[in-house]
């Protein structure tokens, strides 16, 4: 591991593809090119290889913790890695790109500033490549990375990359992704991963690696629209902080000074900032996604799942809220007029299902008007009423105020995840 | 102007948040307090993060009662300074009461008696939350949790079913007799704790620092010895300069030969080190999967 600077930021990607993609090796050649794979745990996957009478030693055991995921071969879940370079700090979730676990991929996609797409580069653009896209672009993913992996096999043929390209450009037209960046890779020999590669002269782009310390992420928050869902009042009980009455949350858009004229939802009442407190102390403003404790300058009923907003920039304040849907329970399909409770920032509160508008095939983007049928893995947009009103955004405009999941009120279990329209 | 935080503030913000959500969904949270330094970073953390009010839940230490003795030193002064409340499951008291059987043998260890006092706990305290100091870059099947790990009513954890966790928002759900382990410095990493604690100047028990300490060797681990290891008549006592990089019972915890003084040493040593913190546990060296196995059944 390199030494690392105390100042820098933290990047948080997403990889999905299937081991034929060379994701596993991918992963393995930036962690070891970055020095971050340790001797034990190299030693220990190069037992666990040879137990298994493989040859080499099999990087993807690395990310594939579970028994059952060794047993198989296949990454299940989302596994989490940490590397970093002197320039930023990396997490990278790592998940699996079969169709079955497009609930894994959204959960690694819905934190992420960038996702890696792998292209087998023999193959160009394939069904699994549009889904990853697609699912990039539903959870608004700033950046996209696709890598054209496997350029070896192609002799680092440059018409073959460019033709990829095209297809993939052609397909990315329909789709609502900002920042799309094409590296020609080949994993296994560690052409343009970390160092750049001779054999692809025609290529000027940044490496991988130097894209993934220099990609702008610093815009990646909103920081035009204040919104700060209270999470917790903080009442010390104490005779020296006896009046102290103090709104904790995390700044989920905008930026908020001390001073500052806000309006409290769902009341409407307006005041001013009186203070902001952060983990080191008092400080003069806050943004995303700082964590702190507001003051106020009069008292008013403020309590968990209420907001604080700018009082001429208020989120839009309804019952009704139309979503796309992702849905995750195994066990039973999204029920029409079903009931569900609902998390959104930090309110936890029950909504109906009023209406199913149409299925979206995440392999071609086609809207199904005629099956209602929402199961396991399957994209939807739905209407839904709640029992209180929300204040949100559009899941476009910001993450956090745009964002919601679904619980299966006997299972407790989390059943969709909703993104605001 | 650019709005910019680095990522040690990133991942205490993270942790800040995760701890003020178990103290608003979950009516009796608990903080599981081992004196290593990721319960000390957690307890730092929470701190911050209700203050000025106190940290609204105990603390709960599993006492093995194989600790090393400045292990308790700390755990106690740490407490009283905070005036937070220490609750303590004791190995020893479930061995007396025939709760629990002691292991036999030379490689005996009290780590897996720990999970049967940790669920006692849990369940005569009715915690329904459990703050623990795990992180995801410790240990392969520590990487697949989540933040909110569900536990059903026997405390076991089915990593094959977890609920799915997205953005920033928790599903702490659940029915009477089922808990949660929350964990939330599950995205830090040795090194990001070591810098946190640099910068934030927390003081850390004196066994993370190199000292001169009576050890034997076994299975290419170095060990303290102690009254509670029975040793093998091969393995022979011999001084040296160690320190701890991680801490737990002293029949496990293997230590490092080392110079580390002081924490920007450490910084340091773990920046450049190439083998993982939790190599020295022999706990976790019992078969490829233990950790995973043991968390199946209620372990930290």
């Amino acid at each position: 591991m390199e030494d690392q600077n105390i100042n820098s930021e933290l990047l948080r990607f997403t990889t999905a593809g299937s081991v034929d993609d060379g994701k596993s090796t991918l992963i393995g050649r930036l962690l070891y090119d970055s020095k971050s794979i340790y001797q034990d745990q190299y030693d220990a996957i190069k037992q666990a290889t040879e137990r298994r009478g493989e040859e080499g030693v099999n990087l993807a055991l690395l990310t594939d913790g579970l028994k059952s995921e060794r047993e198989q071969g296949i990454t299940i879940d989302v596994a989490y890695r940490y590397f970093a370079t002197p320039k930023r700090k990396f997490i990278i979730a790592d998940t699996p790109g079969h169709i079955q676990y497009t609930r894994n991929m959204v959960t690694g996609a819905s934190t992420a500033n960038v996702a890696l797409i792998l292209i087998d580069a023999r193959n160009g653009v394939a069904e699994q490549t549009k889904r990853h896209a697609i699912i990039a672009s539903l959870l608004q993913i700033p950046h996209v990375v696709i890598c054209i992996n496997k350029m070896d096999l192609i002799d680092y043929d440059e018409a073959a990359y460019n033709k990829i390209q095209d297809d993939f450009e052609k397909f990315a037209a329909k789709l609502d992704v900002n920042d799309i960046h094409f590296i020609p890779i080949s994993a296994l020999m560690g052409d343009n991963v970390v160092n750049r590669s001779d054999k692809t002269p025609w290529y000027d782009g940044p490496t991988l690696m130097y894209y993934l310390e220099n990609v702008h992420i610093a815009s990646d928050h909103n920081f035009i629209d204040t919104r700060f869902p209270v999470q917790y009042v903080v009442r010390p009980n104490k005779d020296d902080y006896h009046d102290y009455r103090g709104y904790a949350g995390r700044v989920a858009g905008g930026v908020m000074k001390k001073g500052d004229e806000v309006m409290l939802l769902p009341s409407g009442f307006t005041t001013k900032i009186a203070e902001i407190n952060g983990p080191a102390g008092e400080q003069d403003e806050a943004f995303p996604p700082e964590s702190v404790t507001i003051l106020l300058e009069d008292d008013y009923d403020l309590s968990r799942g209420d907001m604080i907003v700018r009082a001429n920039n208020s989120p839009t304040v309804t019952q009704d809220i139309e979503i796309m849907v992702v849905w995750f329970d195994q066990n039973k399909p999204l029920q029409l007029r079903g009931k569900y409770a609902l998390m959104h920032t930090t309110q936890n509160i029950r909504c109906i299902v009023k209406e199913i508008r149409y299925k979206l095939d995440i392999n071609t983007l086609h809207r199904n008007l005629e099956d209602d049928e929402i199961k396991m893995n399957d994209v939807a947009r739905v209407v839904l009423r709640t029992t209180k009103p929300l204040f949100v955004d559009a899941y476009r405009k910001n993450r956090i105020t745009g964002s919601l999941i679904l619980i299966d009120e006997g299972s407790n279990s989390t059943v969709g995840a909703g993104m605001i329209i | 102007m650019n709005y910019n935080i680095n990522h040690i503030k990133e991942l205490e913000s993270e942790s800040i948040y995760i701890m003020r959500e178990v103290a608003a969904q979950f009516e009796n949270p608990v903080l599981m307090f081992s004196g290593g330094k990721d319960s000390i970073l957690m307890v730092h953390l929470a701190h911050k993060a209700f203050f000025p009010a106190r940290i609204p839940f105990p603390l709960l230490h599993i006492d093995t009662g194989h600790n090393f003795p400045e292990t308790i030193q700390f755990r106690d002064a740490m407490v009283e300074k905070l005036g937070a409340k220490l609750i303590v499951g004791s190995v020893q008291d479930a061995i007396d009461n025939r709760m629990v059987t002691e292991e036999k043998g030379v490689n005996a260890s009290r780590n897996a008696l720990q999970t049967a006092v940790l669920l006692d706990s849990l369940e005569k305290g009715k915690y329904n939350a459990a703050l623990g100091g795990a992180r995801r870059d410790e240990e392969k099947a520590r990487a697949k949790e989540r933040f909110f790990s569900h536990r059903d009513e026997f405390g076991q954890w089915d990593p094959k079913n977890q609920r799915p966790e997205l953005w920033n928002i928790f599903n702490g759900n659940h029915h009477i007799g089922e808990h949660f382990r929350v964990f939330p410095i599950s995205n830090w990493t040795e090194l990001d704790v070591w810098q946190y604690l640099a910068y934030e100047k927390v003081e850390l028990p004196s066994l993370y620092f190199s000292h001169e300490r009576d050890v034997f060797e076994r299975d290419g681990v170095l060990l303290a010895d102690s009254p509670f290891i029975a040793k093998k008549p091969e393995e022979k006592v011999f001084k040296e300069t160690v320190r701890c990089r991680t801490i737990g019972d002293m029949t496990c915890t293997g230590v490092w030969k080392s110079d580390a003084k002081t924490v920007e040493d450490i910084i340091e040593e773990v920046a450049t080190t190439r083998v993982t913190e939790r190599g020295g546990r022999t706990d976790d060296k019992r078969s490829e999967t233990s950790m995973e196995d043991r968390k199946k059944q209620g372990y930290f």
